[in-house]
C-alpha cells in the first residue's frame, strides 16, 4: 500500500473506487436473467401457443371472404392487412388478447422476489437498486416484443398460404408500425401490472387485479362509456334530432379514449387500413363524400400520432409511478 | 490516493434510523477493525438487520453515518457492495433454479468472468459441502443446505467483508459448529473482517473477538466475552418459586428487605426474579422460610445472555415489553 502524499488531509476521508466504472450496466445482467425466465417459463409457452392459434383462427376467417372479393375488386388497397382487420365470424382479431401478456408477464415482478426472499440478496451484489426494476421491465418487453413477432409470423405465414399473394413492401412497413404501437400498448400493460407487483405482497393478488383491471378496460370501457354518454347526454328513443346523437356519441367516444385500448384501437385500426381516413366518429353522411382513395403511411400516422403519443405517454407514466414506488419501498417490507 | 489505512474496516458514527415513530437503532456507534469477528448480539428485533442494511446502504439511515472501508455507502453503494458479501437472514433462492445457476447469476453480477466464474463456483460449493448437488433445483434443498449456498453466494465476489444474519438459526447445532469454523477458517486464511448478528450468545461465543450487545436499538455492552463475562461478576439472578398461597406483597417486602438485594420483579403466580449485588441465596432461603413460605424452585442464572440481556434491560427504564425467562 502507498504512503499517503504529504497534503493528504488527516481526517478521515472517503476513499474513491478506481473499479467503480466496471460496475455499470448491471440492468442488462438482470434484463438477460428475466428475458430468460420469462422465454422458458411454461406460462410464455402456453400464452404463446394461444396467441398463436388465436391468430390462426382470425386469419383463417378472415381469409375467405377476402378470397371471395379479391377475384371481383381490383383497386382494394392493401388485401393482405385486411387478414389483421377483418373478422366476419365474431372471431376477434387475434392481436386484442395480447394486452394479457402484459398483466402476466409482470405481475410477479417484484413481490415474487420478496416471497421467495431473494430481494435482498439481490440489491446486495454491486448494482443499483434501480437497476432491478429497469431490468425487469426491459426484459418484460423484450419478451412481449418476441411472442408477438413469433405470432405475427405464423399468422402472416398462414394467411400468404390462404391468399396466394404476400404482403407489399407498403404491407411489410404498415406491419412494422403496428408491431411498434402494439409493443407499445402491451408494455402499458406490463407497466401496470410491475406497480401492482410492487405494491402488493402475493403475487397472485397483483395477477387477478391486473387482469381485472385488464378486463374492466378492455371489455367493459365500451359499456361504461356508453352509460356516462347517455346519461349526461341522453338521445330520446323518439325523433332524436342530430345534435343529440351527435353530444352523445362525441361524448362516449371520449370517454372510451380513456382506456389505452381504445387508443390502441384507433391507432392499428389506422396504420392496418389504408382506406381508414379518420380515428374519429364517421358519419354515414361524410364516408359517402369522402373520396374512394388511401392514404400514405405517413398520412396514416399522422392522423394516429396523438393516440401513440397517449400510449407512450401512458407508459411512462406508469413506469415511472412502479419505479417511484419501488425505490421508496423498504428491502426488508 | 487513498489516505492511510486506519486499520478500520467497519464504522457507525450516530448511526440512527427511525421507522415512524419507532427508533429502531440509535445512535450506534462501532468500529470494526480489519481481520475482526465481530458478533451483533440482540433479541428479535433489537435493530441488527436494520443495522446491515445500512452499513450495506439498502437503507437510509435517518442521521448519522456508516463507513465501509472508508466508503459512505449512500454515496458509493456499488463499491460497497463490491467488498462485502452478505449473507441475508432466512437466505432464498431462485427455487427454480440450480444451485449452480443461482451462483452464476450473482456471479454475473459481480463481473466476474466466465472461466474464473465457473472454478470459484465449484470450489465454493465445494468448500460448503454441496458439490453433489450443484445441478439440483434448489427447491429441493433443506433450510440447512439453503443456508450454506448463501455463504457460498456471499463469498462468490472475493469479499474483504463478510456480514452473516443470523446464519444459524434454522440449522443444527451440528451444522453451527460447522458454519463457525468455516467463517473462522476464513479469517484466517484469507483475513476476512466478519460481522455476524445474532441472538444466541453461547453459539457464537466461540468464534466471536468482540462482541456488541444490542438492545432496542442501542449498544448495551461491548467487549469480548470475558469481559462481559466479568461485568457480569457482581450481578447476581435468581428465579424463586414460591406457593402462590403467600401474599405477594407480603413475600415481596420480606425478599426486598435483604440486603444485597437489588430489585425483586413478579414473574408470574408464585414465581420471583430477583437481582443482587452479591451472593446472597442462603439469606434469601431463610427470610423465605421464616415468612412462611414454601419454596418450590430456586435457581441461579448462569452467566449466559439472559443474565447479560437481564442485567442490561433492568438497567434501563422501559424493560417491560422485553421480559427474560418469561
Amino acid at each position: 500500500m502507498t504512503a499517503s502524499i504529504a497534503s493528504a488531509p488527516d481526517t478521515v476521508q472517503l476513499r474513491a473506487d478506481p473499479d467503480t466504472h466496471k460496475l455499470y450496466g448491471g440492468w442488462r445482467i438482470i434484463a438477460r436473467k428475466e428475458f430468460g425466465d420469462h422465454v422458458h417459463s411454461v406460462r410464455f409457452v402456453i400464452l404463446v401457443v394461444l396467441m398463436a392459434l388465436a391468430g390462426l383462427a382470425s386469419v383463417h376467417s378472415a381469409s375467405g371472404p377476402i378470397r371471395a372479393a379479391a377475384s371481383a375488386a381490383t383497386d382494394v388497397p392493401s388485401i393482405f392487412l385486411y387478414l389483421f382487420t377483418l373478422s366476419p365470424d365474431r372471431v376477434p382479431a387475434f392481436h386484442e388478447f395480447l394486452a394479457i401478456l402484459g398483466p402476466l408477464l409482470g405481475f410477479d415482478a417484484v413481490n415474487g422476489e420478496r416471497s421467495q426472499r431473494t430481494l435482498p440478496r439481490l440489491v446486495a451484489q454491486p448494482i443499483h437498486r434501480d437497476e432491478v426494476i429497469n431490468g425487469k421491465f426491459v426484459a418484460g418487453i423484450g419478451a412481449i416484443a418476441l411472442a408477438l413477432a413469433a405470432v405475427m409470423a405464423v399468422a402472416v405465414s398462414y394467411g400468404m398460404l390462404r391468399l396466394g399473394v404476400g404482403p407489399t413492401i407498403n404491407d411489410v412497413v404498415r406491419m412494422i408500425a403496428f408491431f411498434v404501437v402494439a409493443v407499445v400498448y402491451i408494455a402499458l400493460w406490463l407497466a401496470l401490472a410491475i406497480v401492482l407487483s410492487v405494491v402488493t405482497r402475493r403475487a397472485a393478488t397483483a395477477a387477478l387485479a391486473g387482469i381485472a383491471i385488464w378486463l374492466v378496460f378492455t371489455l367493459f370501457g365500451g359499456l361504461i362509456a356508453g352509460l356516462v354518454a347517455d346519461t349526461v347526454h341522453p338521445v330520446p328513443t323518439t325523433s332524436p334530432t342530430t345534435e343529440q346523437v351527435l353530444a352523445n356519441a362525441r361524448l362516449e367516444l371520449m370517454v372510451r379514449r380513456f382506456s389505452p385500448s381504445q387508443l390502441y384501437d384507433e391507432a392499428t385500426g389506422v396504420l392496418l387500413n389504408p382506406a381508414r381516413q379518420s380515428t374519429g366518429l364517421i358519419i354515414q353522411d361524410t364516408t359517402s363524400q369522402a373520396l374512394p382513395s388511401t392514404l400514405s403511411l405517413s398520412e396514416s400516422l399522422v392522423l394516429a400520432w396523438w393516440q401513440v403519443a397517449a400510449l407512450v405517454g401512458g407508459v411512462v407514466v406508469m413506469f415511472a409511478a412502479a419505479y417511484a414506488l419501488f425505490m421508496r419501498q423498504e428491502v426488508r417490507a | 490516493m487513498p489516505p492511510e489505512d486506519d486499520g478500520v474496516a467497519l464504522e457507525t458514527r450516530d448511526l440512527t434510523k427511525h421507522y415512524g415513530d419507532r427508533t429502531a437503532v440509535d445512535s450506534l456507534n462501532l468500529q470494526i477493525r480489519r481481520g475482526e469477528i465481530f458478533g451483533l448480539l440482540g433479541p428479535n428485533g433489537a435493530g441488527k438487520t436494520t443495522t446491515i442494511l445500512m452499513l450495506l446502504g439498502l437503507t437510509e439511515p435517518s442521521s448519522g453515518e456508516a463507513r465501509v472501508d472508508g466508503l459512505d455507502p449512500r454515496r458509493d453503494p456499488l463499491s460497497v457492495k463490491r467488498r462485502v458479501g452478505y449473507l441475508p437472514d432466512d437466505v432464498g433462492f431462485y427455487d427454480e433454479m440450480t444451485a449452480r445457476a443461482n451462483l452464476e447469476y450473482t456471479a454475473r453480477l459481480n463481473r466476474l468472468r466466465e472461466p474464473d466464474a465457473t472454478e470459484r463456483i465449484e470450489f465454493l460449493l465445494e468448500q460448503v459441502g454441496l458439490s453433489s448437488v450443484i445441478d439440483r433445483r434448489v427447491w429441493t434443498f433443506s433450510r440447512g443446505m439453503r443456508q450454506r449456498l448463501g455463504l457460498a453466494d456471499a463469498l462468490i465476489k472475493r469479499p474483504s467483508i463478510l456480514i452473516l444474519d443470523e446464519p444459524s438459526v434454522n440449522i443444527d447445532p451440528e451444522g453451527v459448529r460447522e458454519l463457525l469454523k468455516f467463517v473462522a477458517d476464513l479469517r484466517t486464511d484469507e483475513g476476512l473482517t466478519v460481522l455476524l448478528s445474532s441472538h444466541l450468545l453461547h453459539q457464537v461465543e466461540t468464534v466471536c473477538d468482540r462482541i456488541g450487545i444490542f438492545v432496542s436499538g442501542r449498544l448495551v455492552g461491548l467487549g469480548t466475552v470475558a469481559e462481559l463475562a466479568g461485568a457480569l461478576d457482581d450481578d447476581w439472578v435468581f428465579e424463586l418459586g414460591v406457593d402462590p398461597g403467600l401474599s405477594a406483597t407480603h413475600l415481596a417486602g420480606v425478599v426486598g428487605a435483604v440486603s444485597g438485594v437489588r430489585t425483586v420483579e413478579g414473574d408470574g403466580p408464585g414465581r420471583w426474579m430477583i437481582s443482587a449485588g452479591r451472593d446472597v441465596h442462603l439469606e434469601l432461603l431463610s427470610a423465605v422460610a421464616a415468612a412462611g413460605g414454601t419454596i418450590d424452585h430456586f435457581v441461579r442464572r448462569g452467566a449466559d445472555l439472559d443474565a447479560i440481556y437481564h442485567r442490561y434491560f433492568t438497567g434501563r427504564t422501559d424493560d417491560s415489553e422485553h421480559r427474560v425467562g418469561a
